[in-house]
């Protein structure tokens, strides 16, 4: 196996959610090492932090910095939200580490709790992934009843309780606040920052928000060492990240890759280029959110800064790969009903704004449009985009610009004059 | 006046005890809720808002606001098929129009006989394995025509295609 593999080392075993034989491959080693060495809480951090380990949810924001934010004096007691609300179109990298490593992550949690002097964690875990919930659940009985977990874990005195909360169907849940407020039983509506979460978060107190695969890549540090994880990835993104690749390709998956890999490589080689016999279009490299390339817009490393350079963005790295059969305008359609759908009405740029977006395409996608409809859209869409509360707006801004610009004469040749 | 079963009640109950605020809890006990009354109307947020004592408009703004709360009856086995763009592009939309055809109904309608319901839904997370569906609590993936006549038969014997 090569030795950038971390957070999928054991996905090729299907009893690995069963804790005996997950200790007997080496999970929760670094947790007791940190307890029964008594490492420091700053040490953590600090290892954390020469990691340069990025928050894998899509912003991408260095996770050992996030937490280094969180007050140690405070009286009030402090939250982890664990964000499993996985809905970014394209990406399926959570589940995967929730169903088939679970321990992983419970490591990761703890070591992460422990970091910061946090003694309640909640899984946020979206409605619907009722196996994952299934998986984890049983994982953390078994993991407390070994006493991995729980009160007092290991006779240090730490006490540490993991709570799976379901989410019922809300695409906004992924983005941190409204994901608190979801938490909290309200609706989910992001909420203005500052305050940010590391002060006040959940129930008003200091919350860290960290999602799965992020917190999965804890328990590596520790055992390789922040600078040699670093060393994996680039400069400033250290390590790996699961990329997952869907549609017209010859092994759609997920991949575990050192940060930096080119695109190119993701999609030509890693997973075999496109199906047979069909030529590539286009591809939309890190979920939805994320800007459409053509196939001559490939050759950029796989890292949250040379995506932006180059008009796109890493995102979630799921990339949905899309052949010459693939109707643009549908696409569209599609894409913006989404985001239509899930806007949360909170902020009415939004609210309004992904809905007409989603009209305008939806009648082009009918074969109603006239030219002007593609302007109005490129005139519409920056209006979304940092007039809002939260980046869900601009999410279908960025993306809706891209496809009418790069694939005008696709949706041109939609229409009648 | 619509009162949980016993045996939810506790259930419910329990969830208060994990949160520092019983607020937080709602949006689980909506969950249990649903599936002792089936779905969430007017009287099951009143019976939710009795039980957490907190206000029933709370209650309606979580229950209108997530999708997976259901306010009229949905079929035994409720077929929720992704309409996202991986799942598009790999034929959804052919498996939407198959589900259709064979039960005689349209997305967002339950069979007369109250088996079977289908809704469109956006990414469910599973899109290298597209199209997808969830049945209930099942996840369904790589579907053809073929494997949902399949699934419809083992479910409904009645509907097999002799």
């Amino acid at each position: 196996m090569p030795e950038h593999i971390l957070v999928t080392r054991n996905f090729q075993y299907p009893d690995q959610p069963e804790l005996k034989i997950a200790l007997s491959r080496g999970t929760y080693e670094q947790w007791k090492r940190i307890l029964s060495e008594k490492i420091s809480p700053e040490d953590i951090i600090n290892e954390v932090k020469t990691a340069k380990l990025r928050g894998q949810g899509g912003a991408g924001f260095p996770a050992g910095v996030k937490w280094g934010f969180v007050p140690q004096d405070t009286p009030k007691p402090k939250y982890l939200c664990v964000n499993a609300d996985e809905g970014e179109p394209g990406t399926f990298k959570d589940r995967a580490l929730l169903e088939k490593d679970p321990h992983q992550l419970l490591e990761g949690i703890a070591i992460t709790c422990f970091a910061v002097g946090i003694h309640t964690a909640y899984i946020y875990m979206r409605g619907e992934f009722y196996d994952p919930q299934r998986i984890v659940q049983k994982a953390i009985d078994d993991a407390k009843k070994e006493g991995l977990l729980g009160k007092d874990i290991q006779g240090s005195g730490f006490d540490l309780e993991v709570i799976i909360h379901m989410g019922a169907g809300a695409y906004i849940c992924g983005e941190e606040t409204a994901l608190l407020n979801s938490l909290e039983g309200k609706k989910g509506w992001p909420r203005l920052k500052p305050p940010f979460p590391a002060l006040v978060g959940a129930f008003g107190c200091p919350t860290v928000i960290n999602n799965v695969e992020t917190i999965s890549g804890v328990p590596h540090i520790m055992n390789m060492g922040g600078e040699a994880f670093q060393k994996i990835g680039t400069e400033n993104d250290g390590g790996t990240k699961l990329f997952g690749i869907s549609g017209h390709v010859q092994k759609p998956g997920l991949y575990e890759l050192p940060m930096g890999t080119p695109l190119k490589e993701l999609v030509f080689d890693v997973a075999g280029g496109v199906r047979d016999g069909h030529e590539l279009k286009a591809v939309i490299p890190g979920g939805s959110s994320t800007p459409i390339l053509k196939p001559d817009e490939l050759d950029i490393p796989l890292e949250f800064e040379a995506m932006m350079e180059a008009g796109t963005m890493l995102g979630s790295g799921a990339a949905i790969v899309l052949d010459e059969t693939v109707s643009i305008p549908e696409v569209f359609m599609v894409m913006s009903r989404f985001y239509a759908h899930e806007s949360c009405g909170q902020c009415t740029p939004c609210r309004e704004g992904c809905t007409w977006i989603y009209k305008i395409a939806r009648k082009i996608y009918e074969g109603n449009g006239v030219p002007a409809d593609l302007d109005l859209i490129l005139d519409l869409a920056p209006m979304l985009d940092g007039t809002t509360v939260c980046p869900l707006g601009a999410a279908l801004a960025a993306p809706a610009i891209a496809i009418v610009e790069k694939f005008r004469d696709e949706f041109l040749g939609m229409m009648k004059n | 006046m619509k009162t949980l079963s016993e045996p939810v009640r506790r259930e419910a109950l329990a969830y208060l005890e994990l949160y520092p605020k019983k607020e937080a809890a709602l949006l689980p006990i909506l969950h249990l809720a649903q599936k002792d009354f089936g779905f969430i109307d007017d009287e099951a947020e009143l019976a939710v808002a009795e039980l957490m004592e907190i206000s029933p408009v709370m209650v309606r703004a979580a229950s209108r606001f997530y999708f997976m709360y259901h306010h009229q009856p949905i079929g035994e086995f409720h077929m929720q098929v992704c309409q996202n763009i991986s799942c598009t592009i790999m034929g959804a939309e052919t498996i939407l129009d198959h589900l259709k055809n064979r039960l005689g109904i349209e997305a967002e309608q339950v069979t007369e006989d109250g088996k079977f319901s289908v809704e469109r839904v956006e990414c469910i997370a599973c899109c290298d394995r597209g199209p997808a569906m969830l049945v209930n609590e099942k996840l369904h993936t790589n579907l053809t025509p073929e494997i949902i006549d399949q699934i419809i038969g083992e479910l409904d014997p009645s509907r097999k295609i002799k």
